[in-house]
Protein backbone atom coordinates (compact mmCIF):
# COMPACT_ATOMS: atom_id res chain seq x y z
CA UNK A 1 0.00 0.00 0.00
CA UNK A 2 1.23 3.44 -0.71
CA UNK A 3 0.69 4.90 2.94
CA UNK A 4 4.23 5.17 3.32
CA UNK A 5 4.38 9.01 1.98
CA UNK A 6 1.35 10.08 3.07
CA UNK A 7 3.79 10.44 6.81
CA UNK A 8 2.54 6.85 8.33
CA UNK A 9 2.86 3.06 7.89
CA UNK A 10 0.28 0.53 7.18
CA UNK A 11 0.67 -0.96 10.23
CA UNK A 12 0.17 2.74 12.38
CA UNK A 13 -2.67 3.36 10.52
CA UNK A 14 -4.51 -0.27 11.11
CA UNK A 15 -3.85 0.25 14.42
CA UNK A 16 -5.38 3.90 14.91
CA UNK A 17 -8.65 2.44 12.88
CA UNK A 18 -8.84 -0.32 15.12
CA UNK A 19 -8.33 2.13 18.54
CA UNK A 20 -11.41 4.23 17.35
CA UNK A 21 -13.47 1.15 16.98
CA UNK A 22 -13.51 1.08 21.29
CA UNK A 23 -15.30 2.85 23.38
CA UNK A 24 -14.39 4.07 27.10
CA UNK A 25 -15.48 1.68 29.47
CA UNK A 26 -15.81 -1.30 27.70
CA UNK A 27 -13.58 -4.49 28.83
CA UNK A 28 -11.17 -5.47 25.97
CA UNK A 29 -9.50 -9.28 25.60
CA UNK A 30 -6.12 -7.57 24.03
CA UNK A 31 -3.91 -9.68 22.06
CA UNK A 32 -0.25 -9.20 21.72
CA UNK A 33 1.17 -6.90 18.65
CA UNK A 34 -0.91 -4.22 17.07
CA UNK A 35 -4.29 -5.26 19.14
CA UNK A 36 -1.95 -3.88 22.32
CA UNK A 37 -1.13 -1.25 20.43
CA UNK A 38 -4.55 -0.43 19.79
CA UNK A 39 -5.92 -1.31 22.74
CA UNK A 40 -3.40 1.43 24.77
CA UNK A 41 -3.52 3.83 21.96
CA UNK A 42 -7.21 3.92 22.66
CA UNK A 43 -6.67 3.91 26.16
CA UNK A 44 -4.52 7.10 26.46
CA UNK A 45 -6.75 8.83 24.16
CA UNK A 46 -9.89 7.92 23.51
CA UNK A 47 -11.17 5.51 26.41
CA UNK A 48 -9.86 6.19 29.58
CA UNK A 49 -11.59 3.86 31.49
CA UNK A 50 -11.09 0.92 28.86
CA UNK A 51 -10.39 -2.18 30.99
CA UNK A 52 -7.78 -4.29 29.16
CA UNK A 53 -7.56 -8.16 30.16
CA UNK A 54 -4.47 -10.19 28.78
CA UNK A 55 -5.87 -14.34 28.83
CA UNK A 56 -2.54 -14.64 30.85
CA UNK A 57 -4.66 -13.38 34.00
CA UNK A 58 -4.03 -9.72 34.47
CA UNK A 59 -6.96 -7.84 35.02
CA UNK A 60 -7.14 -4.00 34.50
CA UNK A 61 -3.24 -3.60 32.98
CA UNK A 62 -1.68 -0.19 32.82
CA UNK A 63 2.11 -1.69 31.27
CA UNK A 64 4.50 0.35 31.06
CA UNK A 65 6.71 -1.15 28.56
CA UNK A 66 5.17 -2.41 25.29
CA UNK A 67 4.84 -6.27 26.46
CA UNK A 68 6.32 -8.58 23.97
CA UNK A 69 4.39 -11.65 25.14
CA UNK A 70 1.12 -11.50 26.74
CA UNK A 71 2.66 -12.77 29.58
CA UNK A 72 5.15 -10.15 30.18
CA UNK A 73 5.38 -9.22 33.86
CA UNK A 74 4.88 -5.84 32.72
CA UNK A 75 0.99 -6.66 32.63
CA UNK A 76 1.20 -7.61 36.33
CA UNK A 77 3.33 -4.70 37.91
CA UNK A 78 0.65 -2.26 38.94
CA UNK A 79 -2.53 -4.12 37.51
CA UNK A 80 -6.00 -4.37 39.38
CA UNK A 81 -5.97 -8.20 39.47
CA UNK A 82 -4.29 -11.14 38.91
CA UNK A 83 -6.27 -14.03 38.40
CA UNK A 84 -6.05 -17.70 37.23
CA UNK A 85 -6.48 -18.80 33.68
CA UNK A 86 -9.52 -20.80 35.50
CA UNK A 87 -10.76 -17.26 36.56
CA UNK A 88 -10.04 -15.38 33.10
CA UNK A 89 -11.90 -17.77 31.02
CA UNK A 90 -14.59 -19.03 33.23
CA UNK A 91 -15.62 -15.73 35.49
CA UNK A 92 -14.59 -12.89 32.84
CA UNK A 93 -14.88 -14.72 29.69
CA UNK A 94 -17.68 -17.17 29.83
CA UNK A 95 -19.68 -15.62 31.80
CA UNK A 96 -20.03 -13.02 29.55
CA UNK A 97 -17.83 -9.80 30.89
CA UNK A 98 -16.03 -9.21 27.74
CA UNK A 99 -16.89 -7.04 25.27
CA UNK A 100 -13.93 -6.87 22.57
CA UNK A 101 -12.08 -9.79 21.96
CA UNK A 102 -8.99 -9.22 19.34
CA UNK A 103 -8.21 -12.25 16.93
CA UNK A 104 -5.77 -12.75 14.65
CA UNK A 105 -5.15 -15.28 11.90
CA UNK A 106 -3.20 -17.19 9.20
CA UNK A 107 -5.88 -17.21 7.36
CA UNK A 108 -9.76 -15.78 7.69
CA UNK A 109 -12.71 -16.11 5.50
CA UNK A 110 -15.90 -14.10 3.73
CA UNK A 111 -17.55 -15.16 6.74
CA UNK A 112 -14.83 -14.26 9.26
CA UNK A 113 -13.93 -17.71 10.39
CA UNK A 114 -10.31 -18.13 11.22
CA UNK A 115 -7.45 -20.25 11.05
CA UNK A 116 -4.78 -20.57 13.34
CA UNK A 117 -4.31 -24.30 13.07
CA UNK A 118 -3.27 -25.62 10.01
CA UNK A 119 -2.46 -24.77 6.08
CA UNK A 120 -3.60 -28.06 4.27
CA UNK A 121 -4.75 -31.28 5.71
CA UNK A 122 -4.81 -31.35 9.29
CA UNK A 123 -3.20 -35.38 9.53
CA UNK A 124 -0.41 -33.97 6.85
CA UNK A 125 -0.36 -30.61 6.82
CA UNK A 126 1.91 -28.03 4.62
CA UNK A 127 2.50 -25.68 7.39
CA UNK A 128 1.72 -26.34 11.45
CA UNK A 129 0.66 -23.51 12.73
CA UNK A 130 0.52 -23.13 16.89
CA UNK A 131 -3.49 -23.51 17.47
CA UNK A 132 -6.10 -21.90 18.96
CA UNK A 133 -5.01 -20.54 22.17
CA UNK A 134 -7.48 -18.59 23.51
CA UNK A 135 -8.50 -17.41 20.44
CA UNK A 136 -11.69 -20.38 20.20
CA UNK A 137 -13.38 -19.09 22.76
CA UNK A 138 -13.01 -15.94 22.24
CA UNK A 139 -14.79 -15.79 19.15
CA UNK A 140 -17.70 -18.23 21.01
CA UNK A 141 -17.99 -15.59 23.66
CA UNK A 142 -16.51 -11.99 23.15
CA UNK A 143 -19.50 -10.11 22.04
CA UNK A 144 -17.75 -8.32 19.03
CA UNK A 145 -14.29 -9.30 17.77
CA UNK A 146 -11.83 -7.04 15.88
CA UNK A 147 -9.24 -8.92 13.21
CA UNK A 148 -6.57 -6.78 12.34
CA UNK A 149 -4.55 -8.79 9.18
CA UNK A 150 -2.79 -7.94 6.29
CA UNK A 151 -4.77 -9.39 3.33
CA UNK A 152 -3.56 -11.16 0.99
CA UNK A 153 -5.25 -14.18 -2.06
CA UNK A 154 -3.41 -16.61 0.25
CA UNK A 155 -4.70 -15.39 3.13
CA UNK A 156 -7.86 -14.03 3.02
CA UNK A 157 -9.22 -17.29 1.08
CA UNK A 158 -12.86 -18.22 -0.12
CA UNK A 159 -12.99 -21.12 2.92
CA UNK A 160 -10.20 -21.44 5.40
CA UNK A 161 -8.48 -25.20 5.54
CA UNK A 162 -9.06 -25.21 9.42
CA UNK A 163 -11.67 -23.13 11.42
CA UNK A 164 -10.14 -22.83 14.59
CA UNK A 165 -12.11 -19.60 15.62
CA UNK A 166 -15.78 -19.34 14.53
CA UNK A 167 -16.87 -16.38 12.30
CA UNK A 168 -20.37 -16.87 11.16
CA UNK A 169 -19.47 -20.32 10.22
CA UNK A 170 -21.60 -20.42 6.94
CA UNK A 171 -23.94 -18.67 5.01
CA UNK A 172 -27.62 -19.68 5.95
CA UNK A 173 -26.22 -20.18 9.42
CA UNK A 174 -26.53 -17.95 12.59
CA UNK A 175 -24.40 -17.56 15.94
CA UNK A 176 -27.67 -17.71 17.68
CA UNK A 177 -28.81 -20.51 15.72
CA UNK A 178 -25.73 -22.49 16.76
CA UNK A 179 -26.43 -21.22 20.42
CA UNK A 180 -23.04 -18.82 20.61
CA UNK A 181 -23.15 -16.47 22.93
CA UNK A 182 -21.16 -13.20 21.60
CA UNK A 183 -22.24 -11.50 18.44
CA UNK A 184 -19.32 -12.47 16.25
CA UNK A 185 -16.55 -10.60 14.21
CA UNK A 186 -17.95 -6.96 13.61
CA UNK A 187 -14.65 -5.77 11.87
CA UNK A 188 -12.07 -7.26 10.24
CA UNK A 189 -9.06 -4.25 9.49
CA UNK A 190 -6.61 -4.77 6.93
CA UNK A 191 -3.68 -2.67 5.28
CA UNK A 192 -6.13 -1.59 2.32
CA UNK A 193 -9.35 -1.54 4.12
CA UNK A 194 -11.26 -2.01 7.05
CA UNK A 195 -14.44 -4.45 6.41
CA UNK A 196 -17.87 -4.67 8.69
CA UNK A 197 -20.11 -7.83 8.12
CA UNK A 198 -23.85 -7.26 7.11
CA UNK A 199 -25.65 -10.73 7.25
CA UNK A 200 -22.87 -12.58 8.71
CA UNK A 201 -20.72 -11.74 5.23
CA UNK A 202 -17.78 -9.19 4.86
CA UNK A 203 -18.09 -5.66 3.04
CA UNK A 204 -16.06 -3.58 2.64
CA UNK A 205 -16.74 -0.17 4.24
CA UNK A 206 -13.73 2.26 3.96
CA UNK A 207 -10.53 2.34 1.78
CA UNK A 208 -6.99 3.64 3.14
CA UNK A 209 -6.01 6.61 0.94
CA UNK A 210 -4.02 5.94 -1.54
CA UNK A 211 -5.44 2.17 -2.43
CA UNK A 212 -8.20 1.37 -4.68
CA UNK A 213 -10.98 -1.44 -5.31
CA UNK A 214 -8.89 -3.43 -7.63
CA UNK A 215 -5.93 -3.51 -5.08
CA UNK A 216 -8.29 -5.42 -2.72
CA UNK A 217 -10.18 -7.75 -5.20
CA UNK A 218 -6.47 -8.50 -6.25
CA UNK A 219 -5.92 -9.90 -2.83
CA UNK A 220 -8.85 -11.37 -1.59
CA UNK A 221 -9.60 -15.25 -2.83
CA UNK A 222 -13.81 -14.69 -3.08
CA UNK A 223 -16.34 -11.82 -5.06
CA UNK A 224 -16.08 -9.29 -2.45
CA UNK A 225 -19.35 -7.13 -1.66
CA UNK A 226 -18.74 -3.85 -1.66
CA UNK A 227 -20.54 -1.00 0.13
CA UNK A 228 -22.81 1.28 -1.63
CA UNK A 229 -21.31 4.23 0.64
CA UNK A 230 -18.28 3.40 0.77
CA UNK A 231 -15.60 6.18 2.46
CA UNK A 232 -12.18 7.11 2.87
CA UNK A 233 -10.28 5.79 5.71
CA UNK A 234 -9.43 8.45 8.31
CA UNK A 235 -5.60 8.86 9.13
CA UNK A 236 -3.74 8.77 11.82
CA UNK A 237 -4.17 12.29 13.87
CA UNK A 238 -0.79 13.75 14.93
CA UNK A 239 -1.63 13.38 18.52
CA UNK A 240 -2.21 9.29 17.86
CA UNK A 241 1.42 9.26 15.35
CA UNK A 242 3.14 10.96 18.81
CA UNK A 243 1.61 8.52 20.97
CA UNK A 244 2.72 5.24 18.94
CA UNK A 245 6.06 6.86 18.29
CA UNK A 246 6.95 8.02 20.82
CA UNK A 247 5.53 6.46 24.44
CA UNK A 248 4.09 2.95 23.16
CA UNK A 249 6.15 1.25 20.88
CA UNK A 250 9.42 3.51 20.81
CA UNK A 251 11.80 0.79 18.86
CA UNK A 252 9.27 0.14 16.50
CA UNK A 253 8.63 -3.44 17.27
CA UNK A 254 5.52 -3.68 15.41
CA UNK A 255 4.46 -0.65 13.83
CA UNK B 1 7.90 -38.31 56.98
CA UNK B 2 10.69 -38.63 54.42
CA UNK B 3 12.61 -35.61 53.70
CA UNK B 4 11.59 -34.19 50.58
CA UNK B 5 14.34 -31.44 49.49
CA UNK B 6 16.61 -32.83 47.10
CA UNK B 7 18.39 -32.18 43.77
CA UNK B 8 17.03 -31.68 40.35
CA UNK B 9 18.84 -34.93 39.75
CA UNK B 10 17.52 -36.73 42.40
CA UNK B 11 13.89 -35.23 41.97
CA UNK B 12 13.92 -36.33 37.99
CA UNK B 13 15.45 -39.82 38.81
CA UNK B 14 12.61 -40.80 41.55
CA UNK B 15 9.77 -39.22 40.59
CA UNK B 16 9.84 -38.91 36.46
CA UNK B 17 9.89 -42.45 34.38
CA UNK B 18 10.15 -43.26 31.09
CA UNK B 19 6.52 -43.32 29.29
CA UNK B 20 5.49 -41.01 32.04
CA UNK B 21 2.75 -38.13 31.54
CA UNK B 22 4.47 -35.23 32.55
CA UNK B 23 2.81 -31.14 33.15
CA UNK B 24 5.37 -28.87 33.64
CA UNK B 25 3.26 -25.63 33.59
CA UNK B 26 3.74 -22.04 34.10
CA UNK B 27 2.17 -19.38 31.54
CA UNK B 28 4.87 -17.37 30.30
CA UNK B 29 6.12 -16.78 33.89
CA UNK B 30 7.99 -19.61 35.80
CA UNK B 31 8.16 -22.01 33.35
CA UNK B 32 10.93 -24.26 34.86
CA UNK B 33 13.67 -25.10 32.34
CA UNK B 34 15.67 -26.30 35.10
CA UNK B 35 13.77 -29.55 35.18
CA UNK B 36 13.22 -30.16 31.13
CA UNK B 37 17.14 -29.72 31.24
CA UNK B 38 17.56 -32.85 33.67
CA UNK B 39 14.78 -34.76 31.77
CA UNK B 40 16.98 -34.06 28.96
CA UNK B 41 20.65 -35.04 30.24
CA UNK B 42 18.88 -37.98 31.88
CA UNK B 43 17.53 -39.29 28.63
CA UNK B 44 13.96 -39.35 29.44
CA UNK B 45 12.25 -41.04 26.69
CA UNK B 46 8.59 -41.72 25.47
CA UNK B 47 6.80 -38.92 27.39
CA UNK B 48 3.74 -37.44 26.89
CA UNK B 49 4.42 -33.86 27.69
CA UNK B 50 1.00 -31.84 28.29
CA UNK B 51 1.28 -27.99 28.92
CA UNK B 52 -1.25 -25.14 27.14
CA UNK B 53 1.83 -23.59 25.36
CA UNK B 54 4.34 -26.53 25.08
CA UNK B 55 6.54 -23.08 24.27
CA UNK B 56 10.86 -23.51 23.71
CA UNK B 57 10.57 -25.72 26.83
CA UNK B 58 8.59 -28.69 25.37
CA UNK B 59 10.23 -27.75 22.17
CA UNK B 60 13.76 -28.80 23.76
CA UNK B 61 12.25 -32.01 24.66
CA UNK B 62 11.04 -32.51 21.35
CA UNK B 63 13.86 -31.80 19.69
CA UNK B 64 15.82 -33.96 21.78
CA UNK B 65 13.41 -37.35 21.23
CA UNK B 66 12.01 -37.15 24.79
CA UNK B 67 8.81 -37.03 23.50
CA UNK B 68 5.86 -39.42 22.40
CA UNK B 69 2.50 -37.58 22.58
CA UNK B 70 2.23 -33.52 23.27
CA UNK B 71 -1.33 -32.72 24.70
CA UNK B 72 -1.87 -29.08 23.85
CA UNK B 73 -3.88 -25.61 23.13
CA UNK B 74 -0.93 -23.45 21.48
CA UNK B 75 2.14 -24.46 19.88
CA UNK B 76 4.17 -21.07 19.15
CA UNK B 77 7.12 -18.99 20.43
CA UNK B 78 5.31 -16.12 22.36
CA UNK B 79 6.00 -12.70 20.34
CA UNK B 80 8.48 -14.24 18.31
CA UNK B 81 7.14 -16.78 15.57
CA UNK B 82 7.19 -20.68 15.61
CA UNK B 83 8.63 -23.37 17.36
CA UNK B 84 10.81 -25.30 14.55
CA UNK B 85 11.42 -28.54 16.66
CA UNK B 86 7.36 -29.09 17.30
CA UNK B 87 7.34 -28.56 13.38
CA UNK B 88 9.83 -30.25 11.97
CA UNK B 89 8.26 -33.33 14.36
CA UNK B 90 4.86 -32.68 12.98
CA UNK B 91 5.24 -32.08 9.20
CA UNK B 92 8.69 -33.97 9.08
CA UNK B 93 8.61 -37.07 11.68
CA UNK B 94 12.60 -35.54 12.87
CA UNK B 95 13.25 -36.61 15.57
CA UNK B 96 10.56 -38.88 15.46
CA UNK B 97 6.91 -38.46 15.11
CA UNK B 98 4.62 -36.86 17.66
CA UNK B 99 1.17 -37.83 18.50
CA UNK B 100 -0.74 -34.23 18.73
CA UNK B 101 -3.97 -34.13 20.97
CA UNK B 102 -5.25 -30.54 20.86
CA UNK B 103 -7.27 -28.40 23.05
CA UNK B 104 -7.76 -24.75 22.95
CA UNK B 105 -6.91 -22.37 26.71
CA UNK B 106 -9.91 -23.32 27.77
CA UNK B 107 -10.29 -26.74 27.01
CA UNK B 108 -6.68 -27.44 28.85
CA UNK B 109 -7.65 -25.70 32.01
CA UNK B 110 -10.93 -27.60 31.95
CA UNK B 111 -9.39 -30.98 31.75
CA UNK B 112 -6.55 -30.09 34.60
CA UNK B 113 -9.18 -28.40 36.55
CA UNK B 114 -11.81 -31.80 36.47
CA UNK B 115 -8.36 -34.04 36.83
CA UNK B 116 -7.55 -31.43 40.03
CA UNK B 117 -11.30 -32.24 41.14
CA UNK B 118 -11.54 -35.79 41.22
CA UNK B 119 -14.62 -35.47 38.68
CA UNK B 120 -14.65 -37.31 35.36
CA UNK B 121 -14.97 -34.29 32.75
CA UNK B 122 -15.74 -30.81 32.49
CA UNK B 123 -18.12 -29.07 31.14
CA UNK B 124 -17.86 -25.65 28.85
CA UNK B 125 -19.73 -23.35 26.40
CA UNK B 126 -17.45 -23.84 24.05
CA UNK B 127 -16.32 -25.38 19.94
CA UNK B 128 -19.52 -24.50 18.73
CA UNK B 129 -19.11 -23.97 14.95
CA UNK B 130 -15.03 -25.12 15.49
CA UNK B 131 -13.31 -27.84 13.36
CA UNK B 132 -11.40 -29.18 16.84
CA UNK B 133 -13.95 -31.46 17.55
CA UNK B 134 -13.65 -33.14 13.88
CA UNK B 135 -9.91 -33.68 14.95
CA UNK B 136 -10.10 -34.83 18.19
CA UNK B 137 -12.80 -36.83 19.51
CA UNK B 138 -12.19 -36.54 23.24
CA UNK B 139 -13.79 -33.04 22.81
CA UNK B 140 -17.65 -34.46 23.50
CA UNK B 141 -21.02 -33.30 23.82
CA UNK B 142 -23.08 -33.06 27.34
CA UNK B 143 -26.56 -32.63 27.98
CA UNK B 144 -27.23 -30.61 31.03
CA UNK B 145 -29.38 -32.76 33.18
CA UNK B 146 -31.67 -29.29 34.72
CA UNK B 147 -31.81 -27.33 31.23
CA UNK B 148 -30.56 -30.09 28.61
CA UNK B 149 -28.77 -27.18 27.18
CA UNK B 150 -25.75 -28.73 25.03
CA UNK B 151 -22.34 -28.63 26.35
CA UNK B 152 -18.91 -29.40 25.31
CA UNK B 153 -17.16 -31.74 27.76
CA UNK B 154 -13.57 -32.45 27.85
CA UNK B 155 -12.00 -35.85 30.00
CA UNK B 156 -10.46 -34.99 33.25
CA UNK B 157 -6.17 -35.22 33.08
CA UNK B 158 -4.55 -36.75 35.57
CA UNK B 159 -0.86 -36.61 34.76
CA UNK B 160 1.58 -39.04 36.60
CA UNK B 161 3.94 -35.81 37.62
CA UNK B 162 3.45 -32.30 38.03
CA UNK B 163 6.67 -29.76 37.98
CA UNK B 164 6.09 -26.32 39.29
CA UNK B 165 8.19 -23.69 39.79
CA UNK B 166 7.72 -21.28 42.73
CA UNK B 167 9.24 -18.30 43.82
CA UNK B 168 9.27 -19.14 47.54
CA UNK B 169 8.85 -22.88 49.23
CA UNK B 170 9.54 -24.37 52.71
CA UNK B 171 11.25 -27.49 53.28
CA UNK B 172 7.51 -29.66 53.34
CA UNK B 173 6.66 -28.28 49.69
CA UNK B 174 4.29 -25.49 51.04
CA UNK B 175 4.62 -23.24 47.23
CA UNK B 176 3.74 -19.55 47.19
CA UNK B 177 3.52 -17.72 43.76
CA UNK B 178 2.81 -14.23 42.93
CA UNK B 179 2.27 -12.71 39.41
CA UNK B 180 1.07 -14.24 36.98
CA UNK B 181 -0.72 -17.75 38.34
CA UNK B 182 -1.63 -20.16 35.14
CA UNK B 183 -2.82 -23.60 35.65
CA UNK B 184 -0.15 -24.34 38.25
CA UNK B 185 -2.54 -25.03 40.83
CA UNK B 186 -4.92 -27.31 38.91
CA UNK B 187 -1.79 -28.66 37.56
CA UNK B 188 -0.81 -30.36 41.00
CA UNK B 189 -3.82 -30.89 42.45
CA UNK B 190 -4.66 -33.38 39.22
CA UNK B 191 -1.01 -34.83 39.14
CA UNK B 192 0.02 -38.10 40.96
CA UNK B 193 3.27 -36.79 41.79
CA UNK B 194 4.16 -33.04 42.49
CA UNK B 195 7.91 -31.47 42.45
CA UNK B 196 7.91 -28.43 43.44
CA UNK B 197 11.20 -26.30 42.31
CA UNK B 198 11.83 -22.54 43.87
CA UNK B 199 13.72 -19.63 43.58
CA UNK B 200 14.09 -19.93 47.36
CA UNK B 201 13.75 -22.39 50.12
CA UNK B 202 12.42 -20.24 53.28
CA UNK B 203 11.52 -21.31 56.56
CA UNK B 204 8.20 -22.67 57.36
CA UNK B 205 7.63 -19.18 59.60
CA UNK B 206 7.57 -17.36 56.41
CA UNK B 207 5.10 -18.67 54.57
CA UNK B 208 2.91 -18.34 57.93
CA UNK B 209 3.28 -15.13 57.67
CA UNK B 210 1.20 -14.63 54.31
CA UNK B 211 -0.82 -17.53 53.89
CA UNK B 212 -3.52 -16.43 51.47
CA UNK B 213 -0.24 -16.27 49.06
CA UNK B 214 0.25 -20.33 49.43
CA UNK B 215 -1.01 -21.99 46.02
CA UNK B 216 0.44 -25.22 46.53
CA UNK B 217 0.01 -26.99 50.13
CA UNK B 218 2.91 -29.31 50.73
CA UNK B 219 0.40 -32.17 51.34
CA UNK B 220 0.27 -32.93 47.68
CA UNK B 221 4.35 -32.21 46.95
CA UNK B 222 6.74 -35.30 46.75
CA UNK B 223 9.92 -33.22 46.56
CA UNK B 224 11.37 -29.80 46.75
CA UNK B 225 14.16 -28.26 44.61
CA UNK B 226 15.93 -24.98 45.28
CA UNK B 227 16.98 -23.76 42.20
CA UNK B 228 17.45 -20.83 41.68
CA UNK B 229 17.44 -18.93 38.15
CA UNK B 230 15.40 -21.82 37.40
CA UNK B 231 13.47 -20.52 34.96
CA UNK B 232 15.82 -18.87 32.24
CA UNK B 233 15.04 -17.89 29.60
CA UNK B 234 11.12 -17.52 31.30
CA UNK B 235 11.02 -15.67 34.43
CA UNK B 236 10.08 -15.07 37.78
CA UNK B 237 7.97 -12.40 38.94
CA UNK B 238 10.02 -10.12 41.56
CA UNK B 239 13.41 -11.90 41.06
CA UNK B 240 14.60 -11.66 37.14
CA UNK B 241 12.72 -10.71 33.62
CA UNK B 242 12.05 -13.04 30.85
CA UNK B 243 14.81 -13.17 28.30
CA UNK B 244 12.84 -11.80 25.45
CA UNK B 245 16.01 -11.44 22.98
CA UNK B 246 16.59 -15.03 23.42
CA UNK B 247 13.23 -15.97 22.21
CA UNK B 248 14.04 -14.02 19.73
CA UNK B 249 17.32 -15.67 19.05
CA UNK B 250 15.68 -19.24 19.29
CA UNK B 251 14.77 -19.06 15.59
CA UNK B 252 18.52 -18.97 14.87
CA UNK B 253 19.53 -21.84 16.98
CA UNK B 254 16.17 -24.05 16.51
CA UNK B 255 15.64 -23.65 12.77
CA UNK B 256 18.31 -26.42 11.68
CA UNK B 257 18.75 -29.33 13.59
CA UNK B 258 22.42 -28.89 13.43
CA UNK B 259 21.90 -25.34 15.39
CA UNK B 260 19.51 -26.90 18.07
CA UNK B 261 22.05 -29.97 18.63
CA UNK B 262 24.56 -27.31 19.44
CA UNK B 263 22.33 -25.76 21.66
CA UNK B 264 22.38 -28.90 23.97
CA UNK B 265 25.46 -29.70 23.84
CA UNK B 266 26.44 -26.54 24.61
CA UNK B 267 23.78 -25.72 27.63
CA UNK B 268 22.20 -28.91 28.50
CA UNK B 269 24.55 -32.25 27.80
CA UNK B 270 27.39 -29.34 28.09
CA UNK B 271 26.42 -28.39 32.25
CA UNK B 272 26.37 -30.74 34.99
CA UNK B 273 23.62 -28.78 36.66
CA UNK B 274 21.39 -25.86 36.39
CA UNK B 275 23.84 -24.06 38.80
CA UNK B 276 26.89 -24.41 36.08
CA UNK B 277 24.21 -22.74 33.14
CA UNK B 278 23.66 -19.94 35.83
CA UNK B 279 27.75 -19.80 35.98
CA UNK B 280 28.27 -19.52 32.27
CA UNK B 281 25.65 -17.48 32.03
CA UNK B 282 25.80 -15.01 34.97
CA UNK B 283 26.25 -11.75 32.54
CA UNK B 284 22.94 -11.72 30.73
CA UNK B 285 21.25 -13.34 33.99
CA UNK B 286 22.42 -10.38 36.08
CA UNK B 287 20.95 -7.49 33.53
CA UNK B 288 17.52 -9.66 34.10
CA UNK B 289 17.15 -9.10 37.85
CA UNK B 290 14.41 -7.83 38.95
CA UNK B 291 13.84 -4.08 40.17
CA UNK B 292 11.94 -3.44 43.66
CA UNK B 293 8.19 -3.35 43.56
CA UNK B 294 6.96 -4.19 46.83
CA UNK B 295 3.13 -4.59 48.02
CA UNK B 296 1.57 -2.45 50.55
CA UNK B 297 1.70 -5.16 53.89
CA UNK B 298 -1.73 -6.22 54.69
CA UNK B 299 -2.76 -7.42 58.45
CA UNK B 300 -3.23 -10.89 59.19
CA UNK B 301 -4.27 -10.09 63.12
CA UNK B 302 -7.34 -10.45 65.04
Amino acid sequence: MGTDDLGFTANELMVCEAARRLRDGEVVFVGIGLPNLACNLARRLYAPKLVLIYESGAIGAEPERLPISIGDPALVTNSLSVCSMFDVFTFYLQRGLIDVGFLQGAQIDRFGNLNTTVIGNYQRPKVRLPGSGGACEIAIHAKRVVVIAPQSKRSFPERVDFVTSPGFVASGQTRKGLGMPGGGPAAVITNLGAYEFADGEMILKSLHPGCTIEQVRDNIGWEVKISSNIRTTNIPTPDELRVLRAELDPTHLFI
Amino acid sequence: MPRKLMSMQDAVARFVHDGDTIVIEGFTHLICFAAAHEIIRQRRRDLTVCRLTPDLIYDQLIGAGCVRKLIFSWAGNPGAGPLYNFRRAVEQGIPNKIELEEYSHYGMVGRLTAGAAHLPFFPLRNYLGSDLPNVNTLIKTVACPFTGEELAAVPALNPDVAIIHAQRVDENGNAQIWGLLGVQKEAAFASKRTIVVAEEIVLESVIRSDPNRTLIPGLIVDAVVCEPFGCHPSYAQGYYDRDNDFYVRWKKISEHVDGFNAYLDEWVFGVANRAEYVERMIESIEKLKAKANFCEPVNYGY
